[in-house]
């Protein structure tokens, strides 16, 4: 299968700290990737290379690719707020905006010239229940968004994502600060949503990288130490500090 | 004499102790029932010094009603504050005391000052919290502070010497001192609080607001106008009335630039505020007549605006700490 992002090369500079040094990889298409590592091995900057939200740190450089549908997204010529549409993110923390669950969803369409009232109900409509969160919310849609739970949330913000029609998403330890019961709500809905889009996601947690990812990357201070699909990595990692790391933390 | 003086000495000594015993007995007991002489000096001098400020408010209040309200029922409420025509020491006719020119200049005026300022204020504020680099930053930041600390009287002589006669060239008018030039001397007058409360409000906006919309493809544009601004939006209220209330209570800066003529106002007619009636009347009332205590009166009618923008201002910061 062909990759829908493709890695080459990349290196990465927060000030004269190298924090990505020389990743290779191919992201494939409608599977989920997991990136595992222990803290500070630049498995969330990697990620946010993939959009490039790293753009926002001012001391960052970068030298390489990152090419999705074989067009370098670091190319002067690249359209950043384009891209980010078609790369889509969700984030650690729960993050919806201080409006309306409707508006919330309703943003992103909004902000990309969407104005028409049927087809907006229609995308927040869809959104929400690709989200698995429509049946909570939908006699609420016109109240605050800031007062859900933590996991309704965090679900609302992956309908937000989802309403701009992206074709990546990126979930950045998304379920983290959330309680199990959420943690399997948003589980199942990656399995769900990796029939129709691509997910790649950090993670902390072993067994959820176990659980539900096709394909695993193992990084470890900077570097992407082993890449392959989840089952063998996790029953058979090919190096020896993959093995450290997995079998230690499992037990 | 040896053998007795030994005793002398001696015995003092249980004596201290037992004094020194029941001293430091009673204190612990002391410190658990009251506090330390010092203590109850400096509670009582920090509470004395609250309820000075809180007395002076009262001291004030009180008297701007008591000495405001008799002209009031002299001239009638409604005559008061819808008169037109403010001609309190014609000899030749009936004094005439109608204060609305001036409640209409105040407003008007403030309204003005805040419909410059607070665009102005606000993208200034939005410059320095989200586009301008470092360094620039700290320059503007620093003029702004300088400008909030410029005495008003020194607005009012820069806007006497420059902004008069640039407006009197600009319209051809015979004078250029009127209620535009007060609104411009006003507008940069308020402007170092509202940029300082709106930069604040902005600043406090969670960054990942500002995240998950650029995330979704806004531009950092779009993100401001769309996410922050909505955000900081009761902060930047509370700027505008800030603002509002420094406007409506300027006195010295206007009065060298309005033109200090009682008509209803129009932009570039010379014009008299609440605030700058009251000082130029001052020195022509006779002391104890009507006309004076009329001036007393215009104070308790903008005491009243302030305590209203004061109260609606109170509103918004109360709001903003309830989320």
């Amino acid at each position: 299968m062909d990759p829908i992002l493709s890695v080459k090369d990349l290196n990465l500079w927060y000030g004269d700290h190298q924090a990505l040094r020389s990743i290779n990889v191919n992201i494939p298409a409608n599977q989920i990737t997991a990136l595992i590592g222990p803290s500070g091995c630049g498995k969330s900057t990697f990620l946010k290379t993939l959009n490039r939200m790293n753009d926002l740190i001012p001391s960052v450089r970068i030298t390489g690719e990152v090419n999705f549908r074989d067009q370098n997204i670091y190319d002067p010529s690249v359209d950043v707020t384009g891209l980010r549409r078609q790369i889509g993110m969700v984030f650690q923390k729960a993050n919806p905006f201080p409006m309306s669950i409707y508006d919330n969803v309703a943003y992103g369409p909004r902000t990309h010239g969407v104005r028409n009232r049927a087809k907006l109900d229609e995308i927040v409509e869809t959104s929400l229940q690709s989200a698995a969160i429509w049946d909570e919310v939908k006699d609420r849609l016109k109240t605050s968004a800031l007062g859900l739970s933590g996991g309704q949330q965090q679900r609302l913000c992956i309908a937000r994502a989802l309403a701009v029609e992206p074709e990546v998403l990126l979930m950045d330890e998304s379920t983290s600060a959330l309680d199990p019961i959420s943690t399997s709500k948003i589980e199942d809905l990656a399995a769900e949503l990796k029939s129709r889009y691509t997910v790649v996601m950090v993670t902390h947690n072993m067994q959820q990288a176990a659980r539900i990812s096709d394909k695993t990357a193992f990084f470890l201070l900077g570097e992407l130490v082993e890449f392959g699909g989840t089952e063998q990595m996790f029953s058979d990692p090919t190096d020896k500090r993959t093995e450290d790391y997995i079998t230690g933390r499992f037990g | 004499m040896e053998y007795g003086s030994s005793e002398n000495m001696a015995a003092p000594l249980p004596e201290r102790a037992a004094n020194a015993a029941a001293v430091s007995s009673p204190a612990p007991a002391k410190k658990t029932g009251g506090k330390k002489p010092l203590e109850v000096v400096m509670h009582t001098l920090f509470l004395l010094c609250g309820i000075l400020a809180v007395g002076f408010v009262l001291v004030i209040s009180v008297y701007l009603i008591v000495s405001g309200v008799p002209a009031i029922r002299q001239i009638g409420l409604w005559d008061f504050l819808t008169g037109q025509v403010w001609e309190p020491a014609t000899t030749t006719r009936e004094p005439s005391f109608g204060i609305l020119p001036f409640i209409l200049t105040s407003v008007y005026g403030t309204a003005g000052a805040i419909l410059i300022g607070v665009p102005v204020g606000l993208f200034t504020a939005l410059f320095l919290s989200k586009v301008a680099p470092p360094k620039v930053a700290k320059v503007i930041r620093g003029a702004v502070e300088l400008l909030a600390g410029i005495p008003s009287v020194v607005y009012g002589l820069v806007g006497m010497i420059v902004l008069v006669p640039a407006i009197q060239r600009a319209f051809s008018l015979s004078s250029g001192a009127c209620l535009l030039a007060a609104i411009v001397v006003l507008a940069v007058m308020i402007l170092p609080s509202i940029v300082n409360v709106s930069e604040t409000a902005i600043n406090a906006v969670p960054k990942e607001y500002e995240e998950a919309s650029l995330a979704l493809g806004a531009t950092k544009m779009e993100t401001i106008f769309r996410v922050t601004l909505p955000a900081a939006r009761s902060g930047v209220a509370a700027a505008v009335v800030l603002g509002v209330g420094r406007a409506i209570g300027e006195a010295m800066a206007i009065v060298m630039v309005a033109g200090n003529v009682s008509n209803m106002p129009s932009l570039l007619t010379g014009v008299r505020f609440l605030t700058t009636a009251i000082t130029s009347g001052m020195s022509y009332a006779a002391v104890g007549s009507l006309y004076q205590q009329s001036l007393f009166s215009i104070g308790l009618v903008l005491f009243l605006f302030i305590m209203l923008i004061n109260a609606i201002l109170n509103l918004f910061i109360k709001r903003k700490k309830e989320g």
